[in-house]
């Protein structure tokens, strides 16, 4: 019976404890929070938001209920000029700034994990070919490149996410790299070798979970860039009409003079969430950071 | 010696990687659906216009021979004619060059003066209560999307205020004798202010942290001991000893910026409608001006090229340290 007790913790418990959550940083703690209420709300967001983020809303007097301010009518951050309900599409357009950010994240930390293992375990040609490549992508300004691709493909989110995943992967595949290199001259990648382990074991076993925290940093800021960038692309009036995003929002307002009309209410609320989710994912980075630099001691 | 040859390298590399660059955009514009010559050729245009484009371009020759009658007409400048302003791309696009230009430095010598000093005194400060609430606020700053504070600013202090004109560069029906009365003038820079500050305090995130941890670095270093031991002031020791070398890397990152500046002047751009290569490239998409969009993005992405190699020698040149293997 007592076996059990020696028993490895399951694969999942495994793969959450060697991502190291820094939770002993109180910034990276804040920032946690901020992403879990955040995944709450996506989640839930049809039992949260009042209303339909796209439907047109009528007051009691079957009047269009449009530019109301916060409060009135009982809309707690007032409505659009269209008469839709301001909340409502904050909590939808939470949906969609996760959806994109998780995605494109995962894309950007997976591809460029394995090309930083692929070059820097292998080295030789495929590390010059790869490292090329990188090159290449760091010569491609990002946000144009998104809307040239913008002009080509459908309107959609996955824009966006195509277009990290095609030209991100560089810094993360350039630092995975030079981690796998101090990491593949280690005594027991020597070992494994030795005992007649075949490269991608070596790699899956011995190396790829040490690069996991570095990976999940870079995907964190990933997120981050991911929403930024989803936003810039709605606002400039590439993105999905059919989906409402805090960059629709956003365009929306501007396009709808609610600068002018001082609404204030309209376009702060979805700039102050982009402001909490991406600056949540570089509080998480700082604790990693930490915890992966301790030498920096900042 | 070898760091002529370092240099003659790395500029070789970059010489690639813009020649990467060009083919995608390339076989981006060629292989897009419909028509291969609606990336040069507008239906609206005249028969004799379009014939002598196909000429130009050879499109009606096999795709890789375009391709080298494209790289050919690169070399030479010609980048077609666009499609809304009936005019050649790259005249366009060198119009509006120094608009950009004047931006985007303009906002990054703002953000470097203030990054800069900023930067040093929160590492002198380390520790303080003013540092613990700084750095979070920084981050914030970095975390903002640039038109969203562009859309701020302009609420407050354009239609709020009436402090600064909501966009352009000039008044309605101003007129100026040369670029450089313009560019003098003092109605342009009220016009430059809210663009040129919005994005200065994004940008002013990364000279600032960077900074501060280069002068945490360089404070423990061993020559800024000996001078505390000479008995020098503080402010000599900071400023003289430490801060002098903690600045290399930070002037290094400037060439950066520029690069990165150029992807957020699209947006910020847009929204003041300040007449620069981004917002010239997002018109340009949206109204499938193709010749224009693709003048544009190369312009963008040869500054970028250029200015990741100036980083790089100026990093060298001013390290010599740092060894070219």
């Amino acid at each position: 019976m007592h076996d059990l007790a020696l028993q490895k913790p399951g694969l999942v418990g495994r793969m959450f404890r060697s991502l190291k959550l820094p939770l002993s940083d109180p910034f990276a703690v804040f920032g946690l929070a901020v992403y879990a209420t955040f995944l709450l709300t996506a989640i839930f967001a049809d039992a949260i938001a009042p209303y339909d983020p796209t439907e047109i809303l009528y007051t009691p007097e079957y009047e269009l209920a449009s530019d109301l301010r916060p409060g009135e009518q009982g809309f707690i951050l007032g409505t659009t000029s269209l008469g839709r309900d301001i909340f409502s599409q904050i909590v939808y357009g939470t949906r969609s700034a996760l959806i994109i950010g998780i995605t494109a994240a995962f894309m950007v930390a997976l591809i460029g994990s394995v090309v930083g293992l692929v070059s820097g375990y292998f080295g030789g040609w495929v590390d010059a070919v790869l490292m090329r490549l990188a090159d290449i992508a760091f010569g491609i300004p990002f946000l144009p490149f998104v809307i040239v691709l913008a002009a080509f493909l459908e309107p959609s989110i996955w824009n966006v996410v195509l277009a990290m995943a095609l030209v991100l992967w560089r810094d993360t595949g350039r630092v995975i790299r030079s981690q796998v290199l101090t990491l593949r001259s280690r005594g027991y990648v020597d070992a494994a070798r030795v005992c007649g382990s075949s490269d991608l074991k070596i790699i899956l076993r011995h190396i790829a979970p040490n690069i996991l925290p570095l990976s999940f940093l870079y995907g964190s800021i990933a997120i981050g860039w991911a929403i930024l960038t989803e936003a810039s692309i709605s606002f400039l009036g590439f993105g999905d009409p059919q989906s409402i995003s805090w960059g629709y929002m956003l365009q929306d307002a501007f396009a709808s003079q609610a600068l002018a009309k001082q609404a204030y209410y309209w376009f702060v609320p979805p700039g102050i969430c982009i402001i909490l989710v991406v600056s949540a994912g570089f509080f998480i980075t700082r604790g990693y950071e930490n915890l992966l630099f301790p030498k920096l001691g900042r | 010696m070898s760091h002529l040859k370092a240099v003659a390298s790395r500029t070789l590399q970059l010489a690639l990687v813009l020649w990467a660059v060009v083919t995608i955009l390339f076989l981006m514009f060629r292989l897009m659906p419909g028509n291969p010559m609606a990336a040069y050729i507008d239906p609206t245009f005249t028969v004799e216009q379009q014939q002598a484009l196909m000429a130009q371009f050879g499109l009606d020759k096999p795709l890789w021979e375009q391709y080298f009658i494209y790289l050919g007409n690169l070399l030479q400048g010609e980048l077609g004619q666009s499609f809304r302003y009936r005019e050649p791309v790259a005249e366009r696009i060198f119009a509006l060059l120094p608009n950009t230009l004047i931006l985007t430095f303009s906002s990054l010598f703002v953000a470097y003066a203030f990054g800069i000093l900023a930067g040093a005194y929160l590492a002198w400060r380390r520790g303080s209560a003013v540092e613990n609430a700084a750095i979070p606020l920084v981050l914030m700053t970095r975390a903002m999307p640039e038109f969203w504070l562009g859309m701020v600013l302009l609420a407050v202090f354009s239609f709020w205020l009436g402090w600064f004109p909501a966009g352009g560069t000039r008044p309605a029906g101003a007129d100026y004798d040369s670029l450089w009365a313009l560019y003098t003038s003092r109605d342009f820079l009220s016009y430059l202010a809210l663009p040129a500050l919005t994005l200065a305090i994004y940008s002013q995130g990364l000279p600032l942290l960077l900074m501060r941890s280069n002068m945490l670095d360089v404070m423990k270093e061993d020559f800024v001991t000996m001078a505390r031991i000479k008995g020098l002031s503080n402010w000599t020791v900071v400023v003289r000893h430490a801060a002098r070398n903690a600045l290399l890397p930070v002037m290094t990152s400037f060439a950066i910026a520029v690069g990165y500046q150029l992807q957020g002047n699209v947006v910020v751009e847009s929204i003041f409608s300040w007449p620069g290569l981004g917002r010239e490239l997002v018109n340009a998409v949206s109204a499938s001006d193709y010749p224009l969009a693709q003048g544009a993005f190369l312009m963008i992405a040869v500054v970028v090229i250029l200015m990741n190699l100036i980083a790089d020698m100026l990093y060298a040149l001013l390290d010599p340290r740092i060894s070219h293997a």
